[in-house]
């Protein structure tokens, strides 16, 4: 029935693995499969690196995060009453900043203290020829939203963005 | 889909009976080769929305149906506020009004072809397309609330386009009950530098030609001539819309709870129509629809001056500007009781037909108003007109454009953007996009076949065909 939402644990399995049970995960970053729009995904050893990794995949749905040079910091500030609904805030508050600055960032740094939530976004303005940019996102949404420790030291934190 | 769990009415109407907290059927229009393309997911997301309060009928899904959030894309539903009926920001979708207009040029295919890449470069200059893009205009939070009360009307006012227009757009060009204090400072900023700009992803400017007239007779009412080129549109509230949502959604979610709402999924949030958070949303939402209407009149002046330079003398008239992601207030007849409802449409088209003469222009009232369905770059868009029947079936509702069969990551695996512009090249349809991923990701071989969904449509009496319109230049944005 639910072929995508399977997908989608799939992939937090994968992410989750199984070969390096006690090992903190490396910070990376991916993308997941939905038809119309496109699932952003974070992993880390904590849930404030698994939080930047999101953000990086974020700004990669848009375009490659290694063509935007890091040399403009905003702050950011979000608080939420779950983890699940502070991602949704600090994405969209990224989304915010990158529309209404025409920005780009690619270095994030994020703190996490309970509810709240303190980052740091540096990039820099749109350059159509050098980005490329391909297609803005809307919003973050609660489809297939997501932050947990599958396991101790490898954090996941993942939704749909809407574009 | 599996089919097993649908009861076949027709061969393109299909229901499955209200089981659990269910308190309506689910019914998808389509036929059976678009219903097992379709993802499982439509139906879930189908059922989910019938345990909504206040739910009349049925909840609706069309034949382009595909995953949304919450409600699916291709989604109808309607609700009475006196039966606890709610409103929500999910069943409208991020892109609030997004839409397509359609402007007649009288002008023959063969003489803008002669001059097509002429056409496409100055239309290219004029349009702001793409991320990060931005128009002539910067208003100032006070400007901006005039544009959110006022829609295509303030547009007109400040010299784009004719008053005649207004009457060519749904609404007159200015919904009633829009609220800009309904409105945060953030999005008010997101689109202070937005308006008269085509975003990006799905949105399009697209100059074509007229290839098939399916019904002649609306066709001569709609003004539509075999061998003529038309310009569509399709785009929304931009970045005004898409803040408006992402905060309503936030506070609907608290909101469901509070009011005792049970969600299948956390998309589904939405806040009854008579709560302070239902008439808030209300006002927002609202003032996102002028927004749109605003911005398409806009880019239509735009697209004029492009199409002076090259033509001259050319005057663009507007045939009509629908939106397929709203929630609008309409009298409906629900077991024999006229009802006032509040009808969601995310990604579905308003399908009035000729007995709604009281809400259509004048010139339509005898056919119906005209259906506006884009089709991806590379294959077609169809006109379409409203009919009785979609009033009878689905709260006078039809499809909205193809769809996507597959994902921007699956496309991008399969073409490259300079291969598809080369290749549409050979084809006749010059594209011209600040972005060549962006057009990969859009490419032709992405979407769902528009004909087959359009077929589905009218088979279903949701709406008739009247031409089918066949793309010379697409601006992607």
């Amino acid at each position: 029935m639910n072929e995508k939402s399977e997908n989608a644990k799939a992939c937090i399995g994968a992410a989750a693995g199984t070969d390096s049970v006690h090992r903190p995960a490396e910070p990376r970053w991916e993308h997941f499969e939905h038809k119309a729009d496109i699932g952003v995904r974070g992993i880390g050893p904590t849930m404030a690196a698994a939080f930047e990794q999101a953000a990086t995949a974020l700004v990669a749905v848009c375009t490659d995060p290694a063509r935007v040079r890091p040399v403009e910091e905003i702050r950011i500030q979000c608080e939420a009453p779950t983890p699940e609904l502070l991602l949704i805030d600090w994405l969209n508050a990224l989304i915010f900043e990158m529309a209404t600055r025409k920005m780009l960032f690619s270095r994030f740094k994020v703190q996490i203290h309970g509810a709240r939530l303190e980052g740091v976004a540096a990039g820099e303005p749109i350059d159509v020829a050098r980005h490329e940019p391909a297609v803005e996102v809307k919003g973050a949404t609660y489809a297939e939203l997501a932050v947990h420790e599958a396991r101790p030291g490898h954090w996941v934190a993942q939704c749909v963005v809407d574009v | 889909m599996d089919l097993s769990k649908l009861e076949r009415i027709s061969e393109t109407e299909w229901h499955v009976p209200p089981t659990g907290r269910m308190r309506v059927p689910a019914v998808i229009f389509a036929t059976e080769q678009l219903l097992k393309e379709m993802d499982d997911k439509v139906l879930e997301q189908a059922c989910g929305v019938a345990t909504l309060p206040g739910i009349q009928k049925a909840a609706f899904a069309m034949p382009d149906a595909h995953w949304g959030y919450g409600f699916p894309i291709g989604g109808v539903a309607a609700f009475d506020p006196d039966e606890g009926g709610v409103i929500s920001a999910g069943g409208v979708g991020f892109d609030i009004s997004c839409g397509v207009r359609t402007l007649l040029t009288g002008l023959k295919a063969k003489d803008v072809i002669a001059r097509q890449k002429e056409l496409a470069d100055t239309l290219f200059r004029w349009i702001p397309a793409g991320v990060g893009s931005t128009g002539n205009l910067h208003l100032s939070i006070k400007e901006l609330d005039e544009v959110l009360a006022n829609g295509a009307v303030w547009a007109v006012q400040r010299g784009y386009g004719t008053h005649a227009d207004l009457e060519r757009i749904e609404e007159h060009g200015r919904i009633e009950g829009a609220d800009p204090d309904c409105v945060s400072n953030q999005a008010k900023k997101r689109q202070q530098d937005e308006m008269g700009t085509l975003g990006s992803g799905n949105h399009y400017l697209e100059v074509q030609e007229i290839v098939e007239i399916y019904d002649e007779a609306i066709a001569k009412v709609y003004g539509l001539r075999l061998g003529e080129v038309v310009v569509s549109i399709h785009c929304g509230s931009r970045g005004l819309g898409h803040q408006i949502n992402t905060e309503y959604l936030k506070e609907m979610t608290a909101a469901a709870q509070q009011h005792g709402i049970h969600l299948p999924e956390r998309e589904l949030a939405c806040a009854p129509i008579k709560s302070s958070v239902g008439q808030r949303y209300l006002g927002a939402m609202r003032a996102a629809i002028n927004c749109a209407l605003a911005n398409r009149q806009i880019l239509s002046h735009l697209a004029g001056k492009a199409f002076a330079e090259i033509f001259p003398g050319t005057k663009l008239t507007l045939l009509y500007d629908v939106s397929h992601n709203t929630c609008k207030v309409e009298e409906h007849v629900v077991d024999g009781k006229r009802k006032r409802l509040f009808v969601h449409r995310k990604g579905a088209t308003r399908s009035y037909g000729p007995s709604r003469s009281a809400d259509l222009p004048p010139e339509f009232r005898a056919v119906g108003q005209p259906v506006l369905i884009g089709g991806s770059m590379g294959t077609c868009s169809y006109i379409l007109a409203g009919t009785d029947a979609a009033e009878q079936k689905a709260f006078a509702s039809a499809v909205h454009g193809a769809g996507r069969a597959l994902s921007r990551n699956q496309a991008l695996k399969q073409w490259q953007g300079r291969q598809v512009i080369d290749e549409l090249a050979s084809r006749g349809v010059l594209i011209r996009s600040p972005s060549v991923r962006g057009v990969a990701e859009e490419a032709p071989g992405a979407y769902k076949d528009v004909s087959a969904v359009v077929d589905a449509a009218e088979q279903a009496g949701l709406a008739r065909k009247v031409a089918r319109c066949k793309p010379i230049i697409c601006i992607k944005g």
